[in-house]
Formats: C-alpha cells, structure tokens, sequence
C-alpha cells in the first residue's frame, strides 16, 4: 500500500536556488531507504517535497497509488519526526501526541488506546503529563517518535532526528528506531549526513550530492561498489584513498583514478608500494597512518601495536582496487 | 522570514481587514482630510471654501502667536525630557546599587506610570494653587510670590513638573534594564583596573547606556510634544499670555475653539512631518542596535 | 556591585528616599484632601495629614456626584472608563494579533503595502489630526458611543509589530509538525500560537489597559451627554469652575478614584507591566 514513488522529481527555490534535480526513486512498502550526502546537497529539500512541506517543482510524487503533488500535508497520510522535534511547548506529552489524532476525528477511546500502546513502546509511560520542557533530550525525542507512531502513518519521514543527541545515545536511539521501524513494518525515509547512521539504518542508501543522486543501493552494495569518486569519499568510516593510476606500478591506466580503502592497503615487506610516513593516529582498535606515495596523499589502516618503517612497503588486498574515470568521476566497469 | 507558510489566499484579508479598515477610516482618511484642508480656506462663514496654496503655511510663517508656540513647544519638551531623564537616571543608579533593596524601591517609583498626564496635570495644579497649594505656602515662607496664573515662568515651570513627574517611572524603568543589561564582568575588570566608582560611571556605565538614553530622549521628544494636550489643558489652558501654548494645544484650539480649519490642519501637517522624521530616527537606531 | 562601600550605599538610599517622596508627594497630597471638608482649605493652612471626613467625600461622590458641574455620579464614569479601556486593550490586542499573523504566516499580493499601511498608524498620534478625525467619528453618528470612544483609538502598529517580533521567533518546524498534524491556518493560531502568545498577550493587555484608562482629549471630544463621561475627563469638568474655588476635596477624591484602577494594575502586575513596557518600546 505504502509505496513512494519519485519520477523526476526536482526543486528550484523561488529566487532560483536549484536545490534538488531528477530525482527517480521507489521506496517498496515497509522498506527503510536512507537519504545521505553532505550538508546543503538537498536531502532535507527532498524530504520535504515528500512531506508536502515544500512545492514540488518538477516532477512527481507518489504515496500508494496517490500522484499527492497538490495534496496537503496533512492529507498524505505520513509522519514527519524534525531534528529539533517540534513538540508543542504548551501541550503535555499526552497531548502532544494526540493532536494529530483529534484533528482527524479520531474517537476518543481510539485515541487513549493508541497514546496508551505508543507510550508503552517508547517506555514514555511516565511522563505522558509533563510539558516537553521537564523531559530530558532522550525522553523529547522518543515523544517525537510518539507522535509519529500513534498516526499509524502510510510512511515516517525523518530529517536528522538524532543530531541533537549525544553520541551515546544517538547509538541506542539508533537501534530503537531501526527495532520499531521493523516491528511496524512502516515505509520510512530518513535523512542524516551521518554516513554511520546511513549504513546501520538503511536497507538502502541513496547518496545524493548537489541536489543529484550518486547512487541507490543496499549499504554493502554502495560500500563494495561506489558508483562514483564522490561516494567512494564519501562511505566508510574512513575516506577511500583516491590517487592517480600511475602511482601503482603496472597499472598505468591514462585517466584513471584508483581508489582503495585504508584497510584494504596492506603492510608487507615485499609490497610494491612504498609510503612516506608523515604521520600516525592512534584510534585505539587500530592505528591510521598517514605519509605519501607518488606525491599522493594516502592512509593505511594497521594494528594497534604496528610500527611502520620508514619507507613502510605496501601491497593491495586482491580485487580490492576501485578505477574511476578521472573526468567524469564515474566508476569503470569491470573493475 | 518564515518558511513554513499556508497558501491561502483569501485568508490573509479577512484577517487583515479589521485592522486595514479602523487604520484607513481613522488615520489615512482624516490624515488625507488634514492636508486637503490645509490648501483650502473658508470665508467667514463657512459657506465657500476656496483653494489657497500654501497660503495657509504662508499665513503661519508670519503668525508670532505660532512662533511663540514652536518656541514654547521646543522649551516645554527640551525641559521636561532633561527633567525626566535625569532623575530618572539618579533613581535607576541608585537602586541599580542595592540589589535587593532595590525592588522595594522599584515597586514604590513605578506607579506614577498609571496617572494620566491630565490627573498629574490637576495634581500639580493643585499642590500649586495660590490659594490653597500646599507649594506657594512653602514658597512665601522663602520669599517667593509663586504665581502661574499671573507669572509665564511659573506656568511653565508647573506643566514641564507636572509632565516630567508623569514621566519619571517610564524613564526609569527603562534605565534600571539599561544598567542590568551591563554585565557585572566589566565592572570587575574596570574595578582591577584601578578605576573608583566615579571613573566606572563616566568610562563604563554612561557610554554602554548610551542607546538606552538616546532611544528616551527621542520617545520622551515624542511624549513631551504629542501627549502631553491633558497637562496643558488640565492646568494652564495655554496660559498665561499664550506662555504655554504648545503646538498640540494650538491645534485643537485653532479647529476647535477658534474654527480656523485651514490654519489647523496645516499645523496638523507640520505635526505629521516632526513625528515623521523622530520615528524614522527611533528607528534607525533600532535597526543600528540590531547590528550590535 | 564590585565593592562594598557604606557611604555610597546610604547615599543611594537617600536619593530612592527623596524620590520615593518626590514620586509620591502629589497623591499623598490628593488623598489627604480628599478626606477633609470644604472648608478645611480656606483657612490658609493646608493639611498635610488626613481628615476626618474621608467616607462622607467619598460615598457623596458615588451617589449624587457633584450635581452643581453637571457631573453623574462617578460610579458611572468609573464604568465608562472601564468599558472604554477594556475596548481599546482588547481591541487593539485582537486586530493587531490577528493582522501579525496574516502578515508573517502568509504570502500573498500586496502584503507589504499591508504593512506599511499598519505602519503610517504609528506616525499619526490622534493629537495631530484630531479634527477631520472628530469629524469622521461624527459622520459616521458615533459621537456620544462606546464604539466612538474606543474604535479611532484602536489600531496600533506598536502592537502588530510586537507580535510580528515574537511569531518570527517561532521554529518554522512547529507549524509545519501542526500541518502534518492536520491543523489548517485558524486552527494553528488558535491551538498553538495563541496559546504560545500568553504572556506576551498579558503585557500587552496591562499597558494597553492604562493607555486606554488614561485617554483624556479624545472622550472630552467625543462625549459631550453626561452619562458617556469618563473619569479623567471628567475631573477637568468638575474643575473647571467659573469664578470659584473648586471643591477641591471632591475634585480629588475623584483623582483618586480616576488613579485608582491603573495603579492596582501596575502594582499588582508589576512584572508583567514591565516586560510590557520595555517589549512594546523596542
Ligand atoms: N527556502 C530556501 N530558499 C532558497 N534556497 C534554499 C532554501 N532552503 C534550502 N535552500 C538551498 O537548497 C540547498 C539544499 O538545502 P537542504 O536544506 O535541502 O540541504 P540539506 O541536504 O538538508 O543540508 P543539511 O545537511 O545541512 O541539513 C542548499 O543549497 C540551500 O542553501
Ligand atoms: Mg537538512
């Protein structure tokens, strides 16, 4: 039922900002597809279209089997959950959660029952009578969730729900929303910049930059096969290492980039590669160390009590070498 | 500006109306009106009205009477906003000074604000009637005759206590957010510097109130010139000898009691213009103190 | 403050003591004569503490008024008063919310010449065109009416621009969450704005109230049956008699009570009035 579809969507701001062009995607019912790129390339623009929030400027639409491009928000039958929460300041947490419902006519025991479920899901039980401001950041954003949730929406939207958490319980409030999602089996779209966040959550990712999609894929597909220079640095904990073809010997290739990822680089004492160290970060589970090779700026990832040498020698994990057209950026078959 | 915003179309007017109709019957309308009949006379007996130009304009350059008010006018509002600001800045240091007793004597400075300047007006009249006022009684103890019936100097010294006692919690108010609003910080690191209170108010407290003084001094202009017809007329009526007529005053009179409508609306179109250009001034510093 | 010294203290205390006094000496003095007699001022002496005669003035003034000035009883002009303050407050305060939202949460064709609009009220106090203004109201048959009173004195750009000030400040998010929640525009403001608006709405009412309370030239204008006066105004007329003292401790016992309403409010609401205060002047 709760299928989204964009056809060419696209948004160009009054004033002429183009944030966001020809954007195709189909999100299956129930499936979690994260929107992931760097800060200012379009995802929440998108979002928002999604939601009704924003005009849609070119393009399509779809929610079910609804083109809802001049629907209202409220008549698209999603959930929307803000970074900074927009709980109502005045309404108390029971409250919060069941406006949306009274403006929809829902029945009065209706209402109690599902404030009641969603209050038990999210442990929010004892707090349903304080205002948000006597709730702590965790506690507000599970009341956000709420708020979604009682809805019993055709999809979740979320923009960057956890950014305005600490890292500790950014985490846990990972697993919980990924543990809900699952259990309701609700369509969701979720926004973050996080690229963690993005693999953990996601049973894909799109990875948009400038308002265009790089790549739509499952987490493992997108990190095994970036389909392009950007999203090669722009997935994995730490950037791929992009460096001119003929920097590896025997691969010289005319305008080819080759990527390879930190810990794909391994230190042996026969490797045809050889690094200037310039530097070493410790990370504790393991060291990353910096140097160059061919006037390349390259990292390696090593274990934690691994002294390099100066030079210290290299090889390639097999088939672990990405080859990128130098111009367009765009992945090469067959590599 | 906002982002989240709804479409409709009709709404906004509907919503507007109200203020959009009270705003145009009863202040652009009755503007128009003030400079339409301010190019225009009637004769004698209002049965023709003729355009005449600037004539009335013309006619007031010339008038002394509304000279003497212009004169009087900038007098009147010159002394009362000193007047005004100034104790109210002694009273704000003061308490700024005793923290908590400070509240006490907020709570006791404040209410002077609930009097309308023409109850003030009856007030001071009062305290200084000749025969019965408890201040002449006073006065002739020292040898002064205070008469502001027969005196111009003392009719004017009674409205501008009248309207600048009206004023004082106001201004004082406004003082006591002032000096709040310097950090203690400063104060300390003026006080390490070696710097005695003295030196503190001139170098530190004085130059970071300075928007707060200006923004009064132009607010108290406005109230001295506009808002102050209730003392005026509650007391002196203008007199004696025309000693208090303040432009306000003269307006009303000149359309009210002397009928002379073209001559009034043209000084109601000299009003417009002042009030004009110190709101612009309220509000260029406005917008200089949100660069801040 | 930075440094504790003792003679700077005790001078701060003796200036807020002068002013205290200063501030305070003209309603002293009003309420000492309202309680004396008539006579009580004739003989060249005047009272500096009160009289005996304070219920006697006071209740005379509530039933028969002072008859001789054409003046009604001041409970009827306590009530004139507070119609026409109550009016003016809640007038004000509802046109100008009302106009603030439609100017902040929607776009649409003119809006700007809108604004301006509300803005020329702010440049045009009733004192400077108060003919054609009086003329107006008198065309339109509303001399000697509430709605006279209160109506020319109620569009206020300080108001609308006060609100304007604080809905800016409302995440964009909190509407956009309502819309969701299928809240139309009139719903948002009367289920989350107005709500969110209180306080500021409470201040507003306190110096409006006294604004409203205080007008003197326009109902001296616009009122000329006796049982329309109000109280300000009407003090003037009991004072103003030809060729005669004043009763004075009547024409005070009158100030007081013209004082009265507002003060209570002031005091009493002090915090409000002052956030009031400071926030409309900004
Ligand atoms: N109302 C607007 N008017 C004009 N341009 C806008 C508007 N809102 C966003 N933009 C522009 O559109 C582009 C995309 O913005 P968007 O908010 O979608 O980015 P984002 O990917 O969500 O970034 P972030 O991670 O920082 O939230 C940006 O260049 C931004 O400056
Ligand atoms: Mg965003």
């Amino acid at each position: 039922m709760a299928r989204i579809t964009l056809n060419g969507v696209g948004k160009v701001y009054p004033g002429g900002t183009r944030a966001v062009g020809g954007v195709d995607l189909d999100v299956a019912d129930g499936e979690f597809v994260v929107l992931v790129g760097p800060s200012g390339c379009g995802k929440s623009t998108l979002l928002r279209m999604i939601a009704g929030l924003e005009t849609i400027t070119e393009g399509t639409v779809s929610i079910g089997d609804r083109v809802v491009n001049d629907i209202e928000p409220a008549g698209r039958d999603i959930a929307m959950v803000f970074q900074n929460y927009a709980l109502y300041p005045h309404m108390s947490v029971r409250q919060n959660l069941a406006y949306g419902l009274k403006n929809r006519r829902t029945p009065a025991a209706e209402i109690a029952r599902r404030v009641d479920e969603a209050a038990r899901m999210l442990e929010l039980a004892p707090y349903l009578d304080r205002k948000p401001r006597q709730l702590s950041g965790g506690q507000r954003q599970r009341v956000a969730m709420g708020r979604a949730i009682v809805r019993e929406p055709a999809a979740f939207l979320f923009d960057e729900p956890l950014s305005n958490l600490d890292a500790k319980l950014r985490g846990v409030m990972r697993w919980e929303i990924k543990t809900l999602q699952r259990r309701l089996a609700t369509t969701a779209i979720y926004v973050t910049h996080d690229q963690v966040e993005a693999m953990t959550l996601g049973d894909r990712l799109v990875v948009l930059n400038g308002g265009r999609v790089e790549q739509i894929g499952t987490p493992l597909e997108v990190y095994r096969r970036p389909a392009s220079v950007f999203v090669a640095g722009f997935i994995g904990s730490t950037p791929m290492n992009l460096v001119r073809s003929d920097v590896l010997p025997g691969l010289a290739r005319p305008g080819t980039t080759v990527g390879i990822r930190p810990e794909d680089l391994v230190p042996s004492p026969d490797g045809a590669l050889s690094m200037q160290v310039s530097g070493i970060e410790e990370l504790g589970v393991s060291r990353l160390v910096h140097g160059v090779i061919g006037g390349e700026r390259v990292s390696v990832v090593v274990p934690p009590d691994f002294q390099p040498s100066e030079p210290l020698r290299l090889s390639v994990r097999p088939g672990a070498m990405h080859l990128f057209d130098a111009a367009t950026g765009l992945r090469r078959e067959g590599s | 500006m906002k982002r989240a915003l709804f479409g409709n179309r009709l709404l906004p007017w509907l919503l507007l109306a109200p203020q959009l109709a009270v705003t145009a019957i009863f202040f652009l309308w009755p503007a128009a009106q003030a400079i339409r009949q301010s190019f225009l006379r009637e004769d004698a007996f209002g049965l023709s009205t003729s355009f005449v130009g600037l004539a009335n304009y013309a006619a007031l350059w010339g008038s002394a009477e509304y000279l003497n008010a212009v004169r009087v006018t900038a007098i009147f509002a010159v002394a009362t906003t000193l007047l005004s600001l100034g104790v109210a800045l002694v009273l704000a240091l003061a308490v700024d000074r005793l923290v908590r007793a400070g509240k006490v004597y907020t709570t006791l400075l404040v209410w002077p604000y609930a009097v309308a300047p023409a109850v003030a007006g009856i007030l001071w009249w009062f305290i200084f009637n000749p025969t019965v006022g408890l201040l002449p009684y006073v006065l002739d103890r020292v040898g002064y005759d205070w008469n502001h019936l027969m005196r111009p100097r003392d009719a004017m010294i009674l409205v501008v206590l009248a309207s600048a006692w009206s004023r004082i919690s106001y201004c004082f108010l406004f003082f006591v957010a002032g000096l709040q609003s310097i950090p203690q910080s400063l104060h300390e690191a003026a006080a390490i510097d070696g710097a005695g209170p003295v030196k503190r108010f001139f170098t530190i407290t004085l130059p970071l109130l300075s928007p707060t003084t200006f923004f009064l001094l132009v607010v108290n202009i406005v109230y001295a010139m506009f808002e102050t017809f209730g003392v005026i007329d509650a007391t002196t009526e203008g007199g004696p000898a025309q000693s208090t007529n303040i432009m306000v005053y003269k307006v009303w009179f000149d359309g009210f009691i002397g009928q002379n409508l073209g001559s009034s609306a043209a000084q109601s179109v000299i009003l417009m213009l002042i009030v004009i250009a110190l709101t612009v001034i309220q509000f260029r510093w406005i917008e200089k103190r949100v660069a801040y | 403050m930075v440094e504790d010294r003792p003679l700077l203290n005790l001078l701060a205390h003796l200036v807020l003591i002068v002013g205290v006094a200063v501030v305070a000496m003209p309603l002293w003095i009003a309420f000492v004569a309202s309680t004396h007699g008539p006579n009580d001022f004739m003989s060249g002496v005047v009272p500096i503490l009160p009289g005996p005669h304070l219920v006697e003035n006071y209740s005379r003034m509530f039933s028969t008024g002072v008859s001789t000035s054409g003046m009604p009883p001041v409970g009827r002009m306590l009530l004139n008063s507070a119609i026409m303050a109550l009016s003016i407050s809640i007038g004000k305060i509802a046109i100008s919310i009302l106009s603030a939202f439609a100017i902040v949460y929607f776009r649409f064709p003119l809006r700007m010449l809108a604004f301006w609009v509300i803005f020329a009220t702010l440049m045009l106090p009733v004192e400077v065109r108060i003919v054609p203004t009086y003329k107006v109201v008198a065309d339109l048959g509303l001399l000697n009416t509430y709605a006279g009173l209160s109506i020319p004195l109620i569009a206020s750009a300080t108001a609308t621009f006060l609100f304007r000030q604080l809905f800016l400040t409302m995440p964009d998010e909190l509407t956009e969450a309502a819309r969701i929640d299928g809240a139309g525009p009139m719903k948002f403001f009367r289920d989350i704005l107005l709500p969110l608006s209180r306080t500021n709405i409470a201040a507003l009412f306190v110096i409006m109230f006294i604004y409203g309370w205080n007008q003197y030239l326009w109902p001296l204008l616009v009122t000329t049956s006796s049982d329309k006066y109000t109280i300000v105004a009407g003090i003037k007329r009991m004072a103003d008699v030809a060729d005669a003292q004043p009763q004075w401790h009547l024409v005070m016992a009158t100030a007081i009570l013209a004082v009265l309403p507002p003060l209570l409010v002031v005091v009493l609401m002090q915090r409000l009035f002052v956030k009031g205060l400071v926030e409309t002047e900004k």
